[in-house]
C-alpha cells in the first residue's frame, strides 16, 4: 500500500514537472514580445530593451525556466503585465469564484449521475432506462453554453429565482454568492452528469452479469440490496476513472461558462490574459489548472485502492 | 415425502425450449445426481428452483419445495427461501465471490439478513461455519479477501455461504469441475459430510458420470431438456438399459484405438530434451525495501521425448506444469537450464532464430471459446501459424492448406468462411487442432485440451488426437490433471509436484502402481466409473 502510494505520488510529481516544461516552452515559441506589448507600439527599441532586461527576458532559457518554476513552487507567480499586481493576488481572488463553482458542479454531476445510472441499470431495456439514457444522450450532445442560456432564460429571466449573471462576492454572505453560482454549476454539471450516468450504467450492467452477483442473490438478498451492497462498489472503478478525467473538462468548461454568466473567475482571467498577451498570468493559471487536474487524478488513484482490496496488496 | 418435487417442468427462453416436461425429486438427506451434457438444461433446472432465471425465461409445470409452490411464490417469499432453506453452490469458485468484500462479510451477510442476528453474532456463526468447511481461523481470519485464497479455498467459502443457515436443500451445480482431482475429492467429501450432519437434501449437478456415481443415491439423466432415465444409481448405471445412459457411460470410459505406441527409444536422437530447467518468479514487493522470496515454479526439471511419442504431464493445479509447457514452447525463458528441440537449443534465442523451431511445435489450449479472435474468419484463424513458414504461401495455397487441415480434423472445407461463434465447443476444439497441425509440426503441446468438453465430444476429440498421432506421427505433450485422459492417449506419464517431476514411467505402470506420494494422491482422488459402480453395487445390494 505504501509502495503504491509513493509510486503514484512520484508519477504525479513527474507529470507536473513535465507539464511545466511544456507550458513554458509553448509560450516561449509563441510570437509577441511582452515588453513591447506593455510599452505600446510607440516605444523606442531602447526602452523595450531596458524593460526586457528588467523583466529578465534576456536571460538564458534554462535560467528563466528555473527561475519561473522555482517561483511557482514557492507560490510566487510574478507580476501581471496588464494589471501590474502580483499574479498570486489575482489568482487568489478569482479562485474564490472558480473553485466553489467547479466543486459544486462536480458534486452535482456525481449526485445526478450515480442515481440515474443505478436506476437505468436496474431497469435495463425498460421504458425508464430508455428515457433516462435518451436524456443522457441529449446531455452529451448539447454544449454546456447552450444549457447555460436556456437556464438563464427559464430561471433568471422568466421565473426570476436567481440572478442572470455577475457575482456579488463572498462579502455579503454565502447565500447570495451561492445563488449566483447555482445556474453556472448546473450548466457545467449537466453534460458531465450525462456522460457519467452512461458510464455508471454500463459499468453496473457489466458487474451485474458477474458470478458473485448470482451468489449474492442465492443468499436471499433482494435485487435492490444486491445492487447497492455488491454491484455499486465494484462498478466504482470505471466511474472514478471517468470522474478524474472529466475534472479537466470541467475546468476547461468554466472558461466558457464564466464568460456566459459574467463571473469573475479563473476562466475569465485566463481568457482576458490570452487576448492581452499577459503571458505570466496565462502561464500561472494554466499551471494551476494542470496541478489541479493532476491532484484530482492522484486522488482518483488513491481511491481505487480504497475501493478495491486487490490494489492494496499490489506494489 | 419429497423435499423437492419437480413435475412436468417446461422452460422456454426467448423461443428456445430448454426443458420439456422434466421431472425430478429430492428427499431429505438424499443425494440426487442430475447428469447431462452442456445444453441439456440441467443448470436451468437448478435456477428454476431458485427462481434466478434470466428475465426472458418462462416456466410452466409444478415445482414444489417443502409444500411451497415455487413457480407461484412471490419474490419476497423467494428471498426468504434463498440462502435460508435452499442454498446453492456454483461451478466457478474464482468468480463466485465479491472481490471487494472480506470472506467474513460475505458469509455473515446471509446470516444477518435471514436471522436478524447482530453483526457480532453473525460473525461468530460465520467463523464457526468457515471452521466447519476447513478454513481454520489461524490461517483464514474473517478479514481475508477472496483474492488471497486459492480456487479450492474459495469454493469452501461458497459452500460456507450456502450452508451457513443449515438449508434443507443444497443445489450444487458442477461444484468441482473447475478444481483438480485432489481438491475435487476433498470438496465432495465435505458435501457428503454436510448432507449426513443435517439431513440436507443435495441436488448434485454434473457432467461427470464418475463423480455423480460416487456421490449420488439416485440419478437422473437429462438430455435436450428431457429425462432419459432415472433411478437408483447402481442398478441404473450397471444395467445401462437406456441407450443414452450406455452412450454416456461408454464415452466417459472411452479409450481411443492406438495400434502403434511409441516408447522412449534411447538409441534415437530425442525430439525434445529438457535439462535441469528451473523457473523462478520474483517475489512480490512487500514494502519499499523488501521483497518476498522468489517463487520457484519449476525446479530442476529434466525430461526427454522421442518423435511420435505421446507423453502426459500430470499434476495438481499450481504444480508448475503449465509454466514448464510455456518454456518448452519458448514463450517463457527458464531461469536456468537448457531446452533442446530437434537437437537445437531453443533457450535464450531471438524470435527470428526461433522461427524454424516454431514451425515444428504448436499448441492447443483448454478453452475452445477464449482461444479465437471472434471477429476473424476461420480461414485466417487457422492460417495464423503459417507466417512462421520460410516461404509465405499464396492466397490460393493458403486456402488449400486450410481446407486440408479442416478435412483432417473432420470439418468441412466450407467451414473456413465462417466465424468462430458458428461452431460448438467440440467443433472449436477441432479448429484449435487444425490450427496446430497446419504447419505439420513434430510436437503439439496440449494444455488440458478436453477438460472443457462434454464426455461424448471429449471421446471424439481424444480419437482425433490418437488418429493424428498415428497418421502424422505427431508427438504430444498432454498437460492435464485428469488421469483418464492420460490413460486414454499417452505412452508415458510424468508426475509433477511442487515444481519437480516426482515420478515417471509407462502410463499404465504409473497409474496402476503409483510409487510417489503425489502420484498416489492423484490416483486415489481420480473418480473412476468402474470402481464407483462396483462400490455402489455393494452398498445398494
Amino acid at each position: 500500500m505504501t509502495v503504491y502510494l509513493l509510486k503514484r505520488l512520484a508519477i504525479a510529481l513527474a507529470t507536473l514537472v513535465l507539464a511545466s516544461i511544456v507550458v513554458f516552452a509553448v509560450l516561449e515559441i509563441l510570437p509577441g514580445d511582452p515588453a513591447r506589448l506593455m510599452l505600446g507600439m510607440n516605444a523606442s527599441a531602447d526602452q523595450v530593451e531596458l524593460l526586457r532586461n528588467q523583466m529578465g527576458l534576456n536571460a538564458p532559457l534554462l535560467l528563466r525556466y528555473l527561475h519561473w518554476a522555482g517561483g511557482l513552487a514557492s507560490l510566487d507567480f510574478g507580476r501581471s503585465y496588464t494589471y501590474s499586481v502580483p499574479v498570486i493576488d489575482l489568482v487568489r481572488e478569482r479562485l474564490a469564484v472558480s473553485l466553489p463553482l467547479a466543486l459544486i458542479a462536480l458534486a452535482l454531476s456525481t449526485l445526478i449521475a450515480i442515481p440515474v445510472g443505478l436506476y437505468s441499470a436496474s431497469r435495463r431495456g425498460r421504458v425508464g432506462d430508455t428515457v433516462a439514457m435518451g436524456a443522457a444522450q441529449l446531455g452529451v450532445a448539447v454544449p454546456n453554453f447552450w444549457f447555460a442560456l436556456m437556464l438563464i432564460y427559464v430561471f433568471a429571466v422568466w421565473l426570476r429565482l436567481v440572478p442572470a449573471g455577475g457575482f456579488p462576492g463572498w462579502g455579503p454572505g454565502a447565500w447570495p454568492a451561492l445563488k449566483s453560482l447555482l445556474l453556472p454549476a448546473v450548466a457545467l454539471a449537466l453534460p458531465q452528469a450525462a456522460i457519467l450516468a452512461r458510464v455508471t450504467r454500463s459499468a453496473l450492467i457489466e458487474v451485474l452479469n458477474e458470478d458473485y452477483i448470482r451468489t449474492a442473490r442465492a443468499k436471499g438478498l433482494p435485487y435492490r440490496a444486491v445492487l447497492w451492497r455488491h454491484a455499486l462498489r465494484n462498478a466504482m472503478i470505471p466511474v472514478l476513472t471517468i470522474l478524474g478525467l472529466q475534472f479537466a473538462f470541467l475546468l476547461a468548461g468554466t472558461i466558457i461558462i464564466e464568460n456566459v454568466f459574467y463571473l469573475p473567475g479563473l476562466g475569465r482571467l485566463v481568457f482576458q490574459a490570452i487576448t492581452q498577451r499577459d503571458l505570466i498570468v496565462v502561464e500561472s493559471v494554466v499551471m494551476l489548472l494542470v496541478a489541479a487536474v493532476i491532484a484530482v487524478n492522484l486522488l482518483v488513484d488513491l481511491s481505487y485502492a480504497v475501493v478495491d482490496p486487490r490494489l492494496r496488496s499490489r506494489p | 415425502m419429497s423435499l423437492l418435487e419437480i413435475e412436468d417442468l417446461s422452460l422456454t427462453i426467448g423461443g428456445a425450449r430448454i426443458l420439456k416436461g422434466m421431472g425430478i425429486s429430492v428427499a431429505p438427506g438424499e443425494i440426487m445426481g442430475l447428469v447431462g451434457e452442456s445444453g441439456s438444461g440441467k443448470s436451468m433446472a437448478a435456477l428454476t428452483v431458485m427462481r434466478l432465471l434470466p428475465h426472458a425465461a418462462r416456466a410452466t409445470g409444478r415445482v414444489s419445495f417443502d409444500g411451497i409452490d415455487i413457480l407461484a411464490a412471490s419474490e419476497d417469499q423467494m428471498c426468504a427461501l434463498r440462502g435460508d432453506d435452499i442454498g446453492m453452490v456454483f461451478q466457478e469458485p474464482m468468480t463466485a465471490l465479491n472481490p471487494v468484500k472480506t470472506i467474513g462479510e460475505q458469509v455473515a451477510e446471509g446470516i444477518r439478513w435471514h436471522s436478524g442476528a447482530t453483526r457480532a453474532e453473525a460473525e461468530d456463526r460465520a467463523r464457526k461455519m468457515l471452521d466447519r468447511v476447513g478454513l481454520p481461523e489461524a490461517k483464514f481470519p474473517l478479514s481475508r479477501y477472496p483474492h488471497e485464497l486459492s480456487g479450492g479455498q474459495r469454493q469452501r467459502v461458497v459452500i460456507a455461504i450456502a450452508c451457513a443457515l443449515k438449508p434443507k436443500l443444497l443445489i450444487a451445480d458442477e461444484p468441482t469441475t473447475a478444481l483438480d482431482v485432489v481438491l475435487q475429492a476433498q470438496i465432495l467429501d465435505l458435501l457428503r459430510d454436510l448432507v449426513a450432519e443435517n439431513r440436507m437434501g443435495l441436488l448434485l449437478i454434473s457432467h461427470d458420470l464418475a463423480v455423480v456415481t460416487e456421490m449420488a443415491d439416485r440419478i437422473t439423466i437429462l438430455r435436450h431438456g428431457e429425462v432419459m432415465e432415472a433411478g437408483d444409481t447402481a442398478p441404473t448405471l450397471s444395467a445401462q438399459l437406456h441407450p443414452y445412459t450406455r452412450q454416456l457411460a461408454q464415452a466417459s470410459m472411452h479409450v481411443p484405438a492406438r495400434p502403434k505406441t511409441h516408447l522412449a527409444d534411447t538409441a534415437a536422437k530425442p525430439l525434445l530434451e529438457v535439462e535441469g530447467v528451473t523457473r523462478d518468479y520474483r517475489g512480490r514487493r512487500i514494502s519499499l525495501f523488501r521483497r518476498a522470496p522468489d517463487v520457484r515454479a519449476v525446479d530442476d526439471v529434466s525430461l526427454s521425448m522421442a518423435a511420435g511419442q505421446s507423453v502426459a504431464l500430470v499434476g495438481r493445479s499450481g504444480c508448475g506444469k503449465s509454466t514448464l509447457a510455456r518454456m518448452v514452447l519458448a514463450l517463457d525463458r527458464p531461469s536456468s537450464g537448457a531446452i533442446r528441440f530437434r537437437g537445437e537449443t531453443i533457450t535464450g534465442r531471438s524470435e527470428a532464430e526461433l522461427a524454424p523451431a516454431r514451425r515444428d511445435m504448436q499448441v492447443v489450449f483448454q478453452d475452445p471459446y477464449g482461444s479465437f479472435d471472434p471477429r476473424q474468419k476461420v480461414e485466417r484463424l487457422i492460417a495464423e501459424p503459417l507466417h512462421v513458414l520460410e516461404k509465405w504461401p499464396t492466397r490460393a495455397e493458403r486456402r488449400e492448406m486450410v481446407a486440408h487441415a479442416l478435412h483432417e480434423v473432420g470439418l468441412d472445407q466450407r467451414d473456413m468462411d465462417k466465424y468462430p461463434h458458428e461452431f460448438s465447443g467440440g467443433q472449436r476444439q477441432r479448429l484449435s487442432i487444425a490450427r496446430a497441425i497446419i504447419t505439420r509440426p513434430k510436437l503439439v503441446v496440449a494444455d488440458e485440451p478436453v477438460s472443457a468438453l462434454d464426455v461424448s465430444i471429449r471421446a471424439q476429440i481424444l480419437d482425433l488426437f490418437a488418429s493424428l498421432n498415428q497418421k502424422l506421427g505427431i508427438a504430444y505433450l498432454f498437460i492435464t490433471h485428469d488421469l483418464t485422459v492420460a490413460r486414454a492417449i499417452t505412452d508415458e506419464v510424468l508426475v509433477m509436484h511442487e515444481g519437480r517431476i516426482v515420478e515417471r514411467g509407462k502410463t499404465n505402470d504409473v497409474l496402476d502402481r503409483p510409487q510417489s506420494e503425489a502420484a498416489r494422491a492423484l490416483v486415489a482422488a481420480a473418480p473412476d466409473l468402474h470402481r464407483a459402480i462396483a462400490r455402489r453395487m455393494q452398498e445398494q445390494g
